[in-house]
């Protein structure tokens, strides 16, 4: 008892401290919960205003020109098989300069990863700077790199490939030297104290232990720079973004061809993501069986 | 005996490891000689434009005036860039420029051009050029000698280009352009009092109460439009910050259909789950061709652009975080009596939102990028400024300008999302 009405008075003032912390800390959030809902209603009325067509105006319309390329499309469905064959070469030609971008890409980046790792870095100033590097390429967006070069190079698949693979360097160069990170040095250390030079250290000792990252974030970048590639494409820069503009601008009548493109693209895109999706499953869980996202 | 076998399974094992490591670079080797002939590299020599490369550098950094004499009826102007927004009012002209009845631009470095019915070039080293431009074509007299390489003369123009500037003459009129260093009028245009004044003398306008002026004179600029590329620049990252959150609002709903432990109904899983991998896989390109079709061009039609894809991949992310849920937590405060509403808010979302948190911050980021690009689609924004620089094929120092503040604009939203993830999430790791 005497236990009790020593330390009653201590109790009510903790409670009395702790709720009413808790009650600040609900009004906090609820007027942070205002601040946001209140920009993101503000931010979507700007946007609608800034548009030529407003949100409401434009709703009903959504389905129209999807319902056109579909109707177009069923209406022809015997002709979206050669339609199909006729924007292969383009498709690969999409295909290729994901693969090729990230394969360059993915190449220097492995490179620069590794100078940019302390405690593996060959010239350890050159860290600082180097980084700033991969920060600069990693915050140029692809299309800027690849209009500037359409100028000077002219259309085609050559500068869509530089500008997604400068662009692929940045992210994997940093991704990558997280990895590097977290190798275990052992390896290194032992490769040092028999002789090997600063190439072989990495080629032997680090590579090995963190090859299968490596290849999911690179796999992971495949499929990111195979939709880049697409709307590089619609800029000018080749493959089946650029066709998909020049059906699209041979308007309504016409969309059969569109609703080709669309298709090669969507199913292009969603047997990528699954193949790579069940790459990477095997790399990070090893086994097969181990579950594929369905 | 066992030695001997050994040492031959481990060499065979050696060797097949050798030839997989040659393999790969072999692969790798011939893709890229694959690619080098379908992107038909060795024609790039001939398809690259050496002429649109030094333009666009020499415009990165310097800009020109032209001096522009009309022959016909003698009218003589000075505009920077040639452009209408940039002449200098009639009667004034920068300082190497004398007007008179024979107006004299000095471009430095001894070489005098002077205008008139006869127009002169004095070139250091190799003597004065006449000529004059008639009904009939330009009648040009050089010094003795051969003509030398930067001089191109022919019945109808006569163009010298040298390292101080270039001289043209045809029949109608006399230019000349002349090269500087940076980014002219900047800040003030020509019709502005403050143009030409330093940053001492203008904080002391400031000051004297003009700054309100001053700012008006800068934000209203006509050549550079500050006030259109700061609008551009905002309704860009309003396009990311609008496309991010509302993809993660409608997200995180769809998310709890498509967790295995949240919706027993294998069907609904399976719809929620296809709808998100159709989201995704139709991508951003598309659905900003369909969009931009019913919302014509804008921002609008970018936000809902990127919150329609994105929808898709935090959909299928979050409904992974939902599977990783720790059931002891929602056990223990179902335990207490609470109803499921309160299940979710105490039991569930906590565990989730730092990880959600972090996965939209982290999108936030590179839709900023997206926002550009869909921008130079669709038209909005800054992507769409840039597009237009590029377009007009000779305004190379707003591209350069445009690009400078996307990758600006690109760095300051990383690091702004990285110092929110690390503020918010760090703050509720404290809680525990």
């Amino acid at each position: 008892m005497t236990a009790t009405s020593q330390t009653d008075p201590d109790l009510a003032g903790i409670q009395e401290n702790y709720l009413a912390l808790a009650r600040s800390k609900r009004w906090m959030n609820l007027v942070l919960l205002i601040l946001f809902v209140a920009l993101l209603v503000g931010g979507f009325n700007t946007a609608g205003n800034r548009n030529a067509g407003g949100f409401w105006d434009g709703l009903p319309n959504i389905l129209d020109f999807p319902a056109d390329v579909i109707g177009e499309a069923i209406e022809r469905g015997h002709l979206l098989p050669g339609y199909m064959a006729k924007y292969l070469p383009s498709l690969i030609e999409t295909v290729n300069i994901a693969a090729a971008s990230t394969l360059l890409g993915a190449m220097v980046g492995l490179f620069l990863s590794l100078m940019v790792t302390r405690g593996l870095a060959p010239v350890p100033w050159l860290v600082g700077p180097l980084r700033r590097v991969l920060d600069l390429l990693r915050a140029i967006p692809e299309i800027v790199i690849a209009l500037v070069l359409i100028f000077l190079l002219g259309g085609g698949p050559v500068p869509a490939m530089i500008a997604i693979a400068l662009h692929t360097i940045g992210a994997l160069g940093k991704l990558f030297s997280e990895v590097n990170e977290n190798a275990s040095l052992k390896p290194v250390e032992g490769l040092a104290s028999v002789g090997a030079g600063w190439s072989q250290r990495m080629w032997l000792g680090v590579i090995p232990q963190v090859a299968p990252n490596y290849i999911s974030y690179a796999l992971l970048r495949f499929e990111i720079n195979i939709r880049a590639s697409a709307i590089l494409g619609f800029v000018g820069a080749g493959g089946i973004g650029y066709d998909l503009r020049n059906t699209m601008s041979w308007g309504q009548g016409k969309f059969d061809e569109a609703a080709a493109i669309f298709l090669l693209l969507f199913l292009t895109i969603v047997i990528v993501d699954q193949l790579s999706s069940v790459f990477r499953n095997r790399l990070t869980h090893g086994l097969p069986s181990a579950k594929v996202t369905l | 005996m066992t030695a001997t076998a050994l040492h031959t399974q481990t060499m065979v094992h050696f060797s097949r490891k050798r030839m997989a490591a040659l393999a790969l670079p072999v692969i790798v080797l011939a893709y890229f000689a694959y690619i080098f002939f379908a992107f038909d590299i060795p024609g790039l020599g001939d398809r690259i434009n050496v002429g649109n490369a030094r333009t666009l550098v020499a415009d990165a950094y310097s800009y020109k005036t032209h001096v522009t004499q009309d022959n016909r009826d003698g009218a003589f102007s000075v505009a920077i860039e040639g452009e209408r927004k940039g002449a200098y009012e009639a009667g004034t002209a920068p300082d190497w420029v004398t007007l008179g009845d024979r107006p004299v631009a000095d471009l430095g470095g001894g070489h005098i051009v002077t205008f008139g019915p006869q127009v002169s070039y004095d070139i250091p080293g190799y003597g004065t050029v006449m000529a004059e431009p008639g009904q009939r074509g330009v009648q040009a007299t050089f010094p003795p000698g051969d003509i030398p390489d930067y001089i191109s003369a022919s019945k109808n123009r006569v163009m010298i280009n040298t390292e101080a500037g270039r001289l043209t003459i045809t029949r109608n009129r006399t230019e000349v352009f002349k090269y500087d260093y940076g980014w002219e009028l900047f800040f003030f245009t020509l019709d502005s009092p403050y143009h030409g004044l330093g940053p001492v003398a203008l904080m002391g306008r400031a000051f004297s109460g003009e700054a309100g002026a001053i700012f008006h004179d800068f934000w209203t600029n006509r050549m550079w439009r500050h006030s259109d590329v700061a609008w551009a620049l905002y309704e860009t990252l309003l396009m990311a910050f609008l496309g991010t959150f509302g993809a993660a609002i409608i997200a995180l709903p769809l998310g709890f259909l498509a967790a295995k432990n949240f919706t027993p109904l294998r069907s609904l899983r399976f719809a929620a789950r296809r709808m998100f991998d159709f989201l995704r896989g139709v991508d951003g390109l598309i659905w900003t061709i369909v969009l931009s079709r019913a919302f014509g061009p804008g921002p609008l039609t970018g936000a809902l652009a990127i919150l329609l894809t994105d929808t898709g991949s935090f959909g299928k992310m979050f409904s992974e975080a939902l599977e990783n849920v720790d059931g002891k937590q929602i056990e223990g405060i179902a335990s207490t009596g609470a109803k499921p509403l309160q299940r979710y808010r105490f039991g569930v979302l906590p565990q989730i939102v730092p990880v959600l948190l972090s996965q939209v911050l982290y999108f936030l980021e590179s839709n900023t990028r997206s926002a550009t690009i869909i921008g130079a689609i669709t038209g909005g924004g800054i992507g769409l400024l840039l597009t237009q620089a590029i377009a007009t094929q000779k305004d190379w120092e707003e591209v350069t300008y445009y690009i400078v503040l996307i990758v600006l604009m690109v760095m300051a939203m990383d690091s702004f999302s990285g110092w929110l993830r690390r503020k918010l999430i760090n703050g509720d790791e404290g809680g525990h």
